[in-house]
């Protein structure tokens, strides 16, 4: 098993988040995240999900997706080729003692701090999902009060874009 | 040219724009304002049925006798829930139908409102697709798409959901020339390469078979298929979906595949080295146990679905493409093949399947306690009413012996509940195929505990002057349920016996006398015979041998009313072969007990 990001172009219509993620429960997949959004084009709203599976199931269900009427296409992202980020706040536990720590390991990772309390800061970052890890981890002797992610979103590297033909298309690839 | 109409007017001249000339269903208040000018309409007949699911399968029994799609109306809430089960059989057979539904008015819809129910987000995974309709402009293109949807690619069933203030305002009216759906684009012509490649493999098998599945019929290739298997002279074996796709009577004909295939068809599977799959999907009735299936073949796997293609066995070479056009497009490469001199040859396979033809050929032992032999009631009904009418199963034994003992000729003669299993199908399925097909013979075959799901679909045929033929294959039992019982659950038959025949013990059917060890519940609850005649139908009951043919003769006289008979037959019959649940086809059983001896043949 492993992480596979989905980029997927989706008509801008009632229900069609609830139909592509309906899919991936009733076909016994999880999703690990997802990010919805509007595009360049009016009318069309990109999904980036990110599942964990296997190959050939991955491909069973990319074709199941491709069925569902609102959805235009689906592209697989490799993470090589493509630029991958999310958005993440957390609150850390920063006191007098430790204020100036956690504000160093917030620099290291180019994070911002955007609410600071008494006793806690409350930090920013974007990146790939292995960066933000990494800064989590860093952060956890402080002590972690809360934090949210976004759902990653992902572009291909490039000057091409989801309406060519470029990226490796796992649609009707059978 | 527009012209200016209530959008429940736009939805009648919709319907009609499309061709629609029946439609099943019931009316409801949300789907009141729809009622009105359907009430005017000369091009579209309304058949008011008793109950919404009745309505449902008469769509998809309209849908198999024409291929296009049927059509069921229902109003908001419990009239549309009870569409959900026809929805859902329709989803796992493919077969093409739109339902509409009425909803509660715009403003009321999320606030839990009189009649009220989220039959888009009920329906989402067992329809092709659904749309909600909130504004009355949105309904001529939104019917226009949910036709186009249903009736092209795999076929399957689109729900449209109006709400009722849609229906009641007023727009100006144009039929849209052509549907905007960007994300849909059913591929239907097969590639040639891989196409080329199926048929060099043809050439090169020693022991190839054609699995056909119901998707050969969905696009109307049985002509095609004939040609090809006699161009390759291989072997084909038709699915309980695809029964009269390919004449049983041909000589290529090895049977049914499956848990109650023949052992010919089960055995030709299981010992190919080249399957061809065409407009079938490798069901688990079909493959049994998936890792012992075929395991020395090769496979092309022709489909209109991608999504069918290597889920359930990987496809060496998968084709994309509407059956019709992919077995035509096999027909010229063969050919092409062939004049160059390669040419399979299977007569050491042929000579094999004979054997397991003639050494293990579909039959019955008859109980000898001169009770009556289902088998051998379907069988005379297939024989004495021969291969143009239409035969409509439920769901248990008595369908699979309908699809064994019965021989169909051509394609829609055979319809059935096959991947949802839907008890209660044959009635209102039959119903919606007569409905169809006004001057072809329409019996449906259907059993006890099916005929008491959806029976009260008899008044709609009395009423509305369509009559067909019901044979009840009458063991007082769930059948299937209690061979299952006996076979796996060692005879204790926990809550099967639904007492419609007298017990055994007392033939007249009188009450019994609740001796210690017998149920002391009465027999004939219902008397079917009496309730076809409350349901205005002619009521019959043969329980006799000699009576059989009689009987059937007799409902086939009469041609003003609906018929029912009630055939009441020994309770004990099993359906064989059989291949145990969750075990290889390689054990396929054709009698209790008894596996035949493959290795006999080489």
């Amino acid at each position: 098993m492993s992480l596979h990001t989905l980029s997927v172009l989706v008509e801008d219509k009632p229900g069609v988040l609830a139909r592509a993620s309906a899919l991936f429960s009733r076909r016994g997949f999880n999703i690990h995240s997802l990010a919805v959004g509007p595009t360049e084009y009016e009318g069309l709203s990109r999904m980036t999900i990110v599942v964990n599976c296997d190959r050939h199931p991955l491909e069973q269900v990319t074709k199941q997706l491709n069925k569902l009427v609102n959805v235009i296409k689906i592209v697989e992202m490799d993470p090589d080729a493509a630029v991958r980020r999310e958005l993440l706040l957390i609150k850390v536990k920063a006191d007098v003692n430790t204020r100036s720590h956690v504000l160093e390991t917030a620099q290291l990772f180019r994070a911002n701090v955007v609410d600071v309390g008494p006793d806690v800061v409350v930090i920013e970052a974007t990146g790939d999902p292995e960066k933000l890890q990494a800064l989590i981890r860093n952060l956890e002797p402080f002590g972690i009060k809360e934090l949210v992610k976004s759902g990653l979103v992902a572009l291909g590297r490039g000057a091409r874009s989801i309406t060519d033909r470029s990226l490796r298309v796992v649609e009707r690839s059978a | 040219m527009t012209e200016h109409m209530t959008g429940a007017q736009a939805l009648i001249a919709s319907l009609e724009q499309v061709g629609v000339d029946v439609v099943f269903g019931i009316p409801g208040g949300a789907i009141l304002p729809a009622y009105d000018p359907l009430f005017d309409s000369r091009a579209v007949r309304h058949v008011l049925m008793r109950h919404e699911q009745g309505a449902g399968h008469a769509a998809e029994g309209y849908a198999y006798a024409t291929g296009r799609p049927g059509v069921c109306v229902a109003t908001s809430g419990p009239g549309a829930t009870n569409l959900v089960t026809p929805l859902a059989d329709a989803h796992m057979d493919s077969v093409p139908m739109v339902a509409i539904t009425g909803q509660v008015a715009t403003p009321l819809i999320g606030t839990d409102g009189f009649q009220e129910a989220d039959i888009c987000g009920i329906t989402m995974p067992i329809t092709k697709h659904n749309f909600l309709v909130r504004s009355a402009e949105d309904i001529p293109h939104t019917i226009a798409s949910a036709f186009h949807i249903a009736a092209t690619g795999r076929p399957g069933p689109v729900l449209v959901d109006i709400a009722k203030d849609a229906l009641q305002s007023t727009i100006a009216f144009s039929w849209p020339q052509n549907p905007e759906l960007p994300g849909y684009r059913p591929v239907t012509r097969p590639h040639g390469k891989q196409v080329r490649e199926a048929a060099r493999l043809v050439a090169e098998a020693r022991r190839p078979v054609l699995y056909v599945g119901g998707g050969v019929l969905k696009s109307g290739a049985s002509a095609e298929l004939r040609v090809l298997a006699e161009l390759t002279g291989m072997p084909v074996v038709t699915t309980l979906m695809a029964r009269g796709a390919f004449p049983d009577t041909h000589e290529q004909h090895v049977g049914m595949p499956g848990m109650h295939g023949s052992v010919s068809a089960v055995g030709a599977l299981q010992r190919a080295d080249l399957i061809v799959a065409l407009g079938a999907r490798f069901d688990d009735r079909v493959t049994g146990r998936l890792d012992s299936f075929a395991p020395e073949a090769t496979i092309v796997h022709a489909d209109i679905d991608p999504a069918e293609i290597s889920k359930n066995r990987h496809a060496d070479v998968p084709i994309v493409g509407d059956c019709r056009e992919v077995i035509a497009d096999m027909v010229v490469a063969v050919r092409s093949d062939q004049s160059e001199g390669r040419v399979g040859d299977y007569a050491a396979w042929w000579a094999q399947l004979e054997r397991l033809r003639s050494v293990y050929p579909t039959g019955y032992t008859d109980p000898g306690n001169g009770s009556l032999s289902p088998q051998y009631v379907i069988q005379r009904i297939g024989e004495l009413v021969g291969p143009d009418a239409c035969y409509v199963a439920g769901v248990g034994q008595h369908q699979m012996w309908a699809a064994q003992f019965i021989d169909y000729e051509r394609p829609g003669s055979f319809v059935n509940s096959g991947g949802a299993g839907t008890m209660g199908f044959a009635v209102p399925a039959a119903l919606g195929a007569k409905t169809a097909e006004p001057d072809r013979t329409v019996w449906a075959i259907d059993g006890d505990g099916c005929f008491q799901m959806t029976n009260q679909e008899l008044a709609t045929c009395a009423v509305e002057g369509i009559p067909i033929k019901v044979a009840v294959i009458n063991n007082s039992n769930l059948g299937m349920v209690r061979q299952w019982q006996t076979l796996y659950y060692d005879g204790r038959y926990s809550n099967t016996d639904l007492h419609t025949a007298p017990r055994p013990e007392d033939p007249d059917g009188a009450e019994s006398t609740g001796e210690a060890g017998q149920d002391p519940r009465p027999g004939r609850i219902p008397d079917f015979a009496r309730l076809a005649e409350a349901y205005g139908c002619v009521g019959l009951r043969c329980d006799r041998v000699e009576d059989v043919d009689a009987t059937i003769e007799k409902a086939m006289a009469i041609n003003d009313a609906p018929v029912v008979i009630d055939f009441t037959v020994h309770h004990d019959a099993m359906v064989w072969p059989m291949v145990g649940p969750g075990t290889s086809n390689d054990d396929i059983q054709y009698a209790r007990d008894m596996a035949p001896d493959w290795d006999d043949e080489e």
